[in-house]
């Protein structure tokens, strides 16, 4: 665990409103190492979302957010870095995948234009052709069968399937540092969910990208993730790694998430009590040890 | 709790519908000769993926449109094209998003309110306590008559969408993915709510989803969908432990499970492909 690929350490976000200071996250500590795949949990609302916004330095760019506490990545402090240089590691040494693939593609332009675009932030001088060649190539690796028609399509052209395997070879093109994957797939149906987060999976372990995948799906974690973080109301509440974190849930939050899962071995729907404050009383990060 | 032995009549009965959609260039076949009956008190499952023809079901059951081939029956009688008031108010619809679902411009109760309204039940001077009631049915302090949607929770409002789908007093329920826009704490309460208000009220569900985890839950039985086409017909049980199609079997493999029980299972149910 030398020498992580990310790390937060106690990370703070406000949002100054008309009504003062609106605190949603309470000092997030968290670190992935390189090659880990490394699952944020928790329910909407919790701050999943907006952490994976800051390592972007995506709310640093909104004047209402207040933010504190150390970002490194890949050994550089974040905060230190300029607009510019914040803005030259996306899409490069770190990338994104959104929930819905549809539409974070651009309807207006052909998937081949939005490929160009991404393979020309690591190479200024590559031409048409060869951005073709490295396209055609990337989307065989996501098992598209016909890529030559696929980059002449436009995204409402393929389906949600179809559009997720683009967003991941986009986001992999420049073979990032770290992938950050928030819900990815959730839009999709079931069955193509679990295709293509198994072919994601081989994917970043084929090219030892470290991933950040947040989730409120537990199962889907759980087939994902090396290590695991729940994270409740901007706290996290416990993490380790995903098999005892599953096997053996210590905070009261961790167990009734996964009590509240429907089992497909059945027993009925799970009683889970109305007072959630219940959660609040041991507000402190569990670590799950790994069992010997 | 249904009886399998005597076969009373259905509550509800489709023969043979299909549906066909006509675009400009082509028709789409979106429900293909579905034939299914659920009982009094039973709550049957339509799964599928996206495409497969659940809404268009749903929407022909409701009389949102009637199908282009075939019959539909309600207690034993045919259903007309054009429902009267009494037979719209005994299906009644639960659908997936309340925040779309409700009017955002009208407060809960008044939501309520025009549903008793419509269909002109109980005396006007007692509506008002009879909207009370109905939000302590679901679980909702009366207070909420007077918010908006918009200053509840998701959870809230879909109980106060299943409290307008109960104030019509129906015999039938379709629920249409009530609880996959929730948080899995709040999903889990609405469904220990779905499956509490059914056993107290002897209502019948036609429950929408592609969660099968959800399915193995709450049904009683099981209709696969695959491109409008009714694949497969069971009891839970056997769909869960003994799936007849293909399809099934993939959808059961492609769940998102937690538990090595389960591991278990759909280990099982992958591998008994020979045995069909």
């Amino acid at each position: 665990m030398s020498d992580p690929i990310l790390s937060l350490l106690d990370l703070k976000l406000g949002f100054k409103t008309y009504e003062g200071l609106v605190e949603v996250l309470h000092g997030i500590s968290l670190r992935i190492g390189r090659g880990e795949k490394v699952a944020l949990v928790g329910e909407s609302g919790s701050g999943k979302s907006v952490t994976a916004r800051i390592i972007l330095g995506l709310l640093q760019e909104l004047k209402s957010a207040r933010i504190s506490g150390a970002i490194h990545f890949d050994g550089a402090d974040l905060e230190k870095l300029s607009r510019r240089e914040r803005q030259a590691l996306r899409g490069t040494r770190m990338s994104m995948i959104f929930q819905d693939p549809t539409s974070s593609l651009n309807p207006v332009f052909p998937i081949h234009v939005q490929f160009h675009e991404v393979l020309r932030r690591m190479d200024r001088n590559l031409t048409q052709r060869q951005g073709m060649q490295r396209a055609i190539s990337l989307l065989t690796d996501v098992s598209i069968p016909e890529p030559e028609r696929v980059l002449q399509a436009y995204a409402f052209q393929l389906s949600g399937g179809m559009n997720q395997r683009v967003m991941i070879a986009m986001a992999l093109a420049n073979e990032p540092s770290l992938l950050i994957a928030d819900e990815p797939g959730t839009a999709l149906d079931v069955t193509v969910q679990a295709q293509t987060l198994h072919l994601m999976r081989d994917l970043v372990v084929r090219k030892g990208t470290s991933v950040l995948f947040i989730s409120h799906n537990l199962g889907v974690v759980r087939e994902f993730a090396d290590r695991v973080y729940v994270i409740y109301k901007g706290r996290i509440v416990e993490h380790g790694p995903t098999d005892a974190l599953f096997g053996q849930p210590r905070h009261p939050y961790t167990k009734a998430l996964m009590a509240a899962v429907p089992r497909i071995t059945g027993g009925g729907i799970p009683d889970i009590p109305e007072n959630s404050e219940a959660f609040l009383d041991p507000m402190i990060d569990h670590e799950v040890e790994v069992p010997a | 709790m249904i009886e399998k032995t005597a076969e009373p009549v259905p509550v509800l009965e489709a023969r043979n519908i299909s549906k066909t959609f006509k675009a400009a260039t082509h028709e789409v076949r979106a429900l293909d000769g579905v034939s299914l009956s659920v009982a009094r008190g039973e709550c049957l499952a339509i799964v599928g993926e996206s495409g497969s023809g659940k809404t268009t079901l749903a929407n022909m059951l409701l009389g949102i449109y009637p199908p282009s081939a075939g019959e539909m029956f309600l207690d034993g009688q045919m259903l007309p094209t054009r429902r009267s008031l009494p037979l719209r108010r005994a299906i009644q619809l639960v659908q997936q998003n309340p925040l779309s679902s409700l009017n955002p411009r009208r407060t809960i109760g008044a939501s309520l309110r025009l549903a008793l309204d419509v269909h002109d039940i109980g005396a006007r001077q007692e509506r008002k306590t009879r909207v009370a009631a109905l939000l302590d049915e679901v679980g909702l302090p009366a207070e909420f008559a007077s918010r908006y949607p918009s200053a509840l929770s998701g959870g809230q409002r879909q109980r106060v969408a299943i409290a307008r789908a109960l104030a019509c007093e129906p015999e039938i329920l379709v629920l249409d993915e009530p609880t996959s826009a929730l948080d899995v704490l709040v999903q889990a309460r609405v469904l220990r709510l779905l499956d509490e208000l059914r056993h107290r009220k002897a209502l019948t569900y036609v429950f929408i989803t592609h969660d099968l985890a959800v399915v193995r839950n709450i049904a009683d039985r099981v209709a696969v969908f695959e491109r409008g086409i009714m694949v497969e017909m069971a009891d839970t049980e056997t769909i869960f432990t003994n799936p007849g199609n293909a399809y099934t079997r993939s959808l059961i493999g492609a769940i998102p499970i937690i538990t090595d029980e389960e591991e278990a299972l759909r280990k099982t149910v992958l591998e008994n492909k020979s045995a069909h």
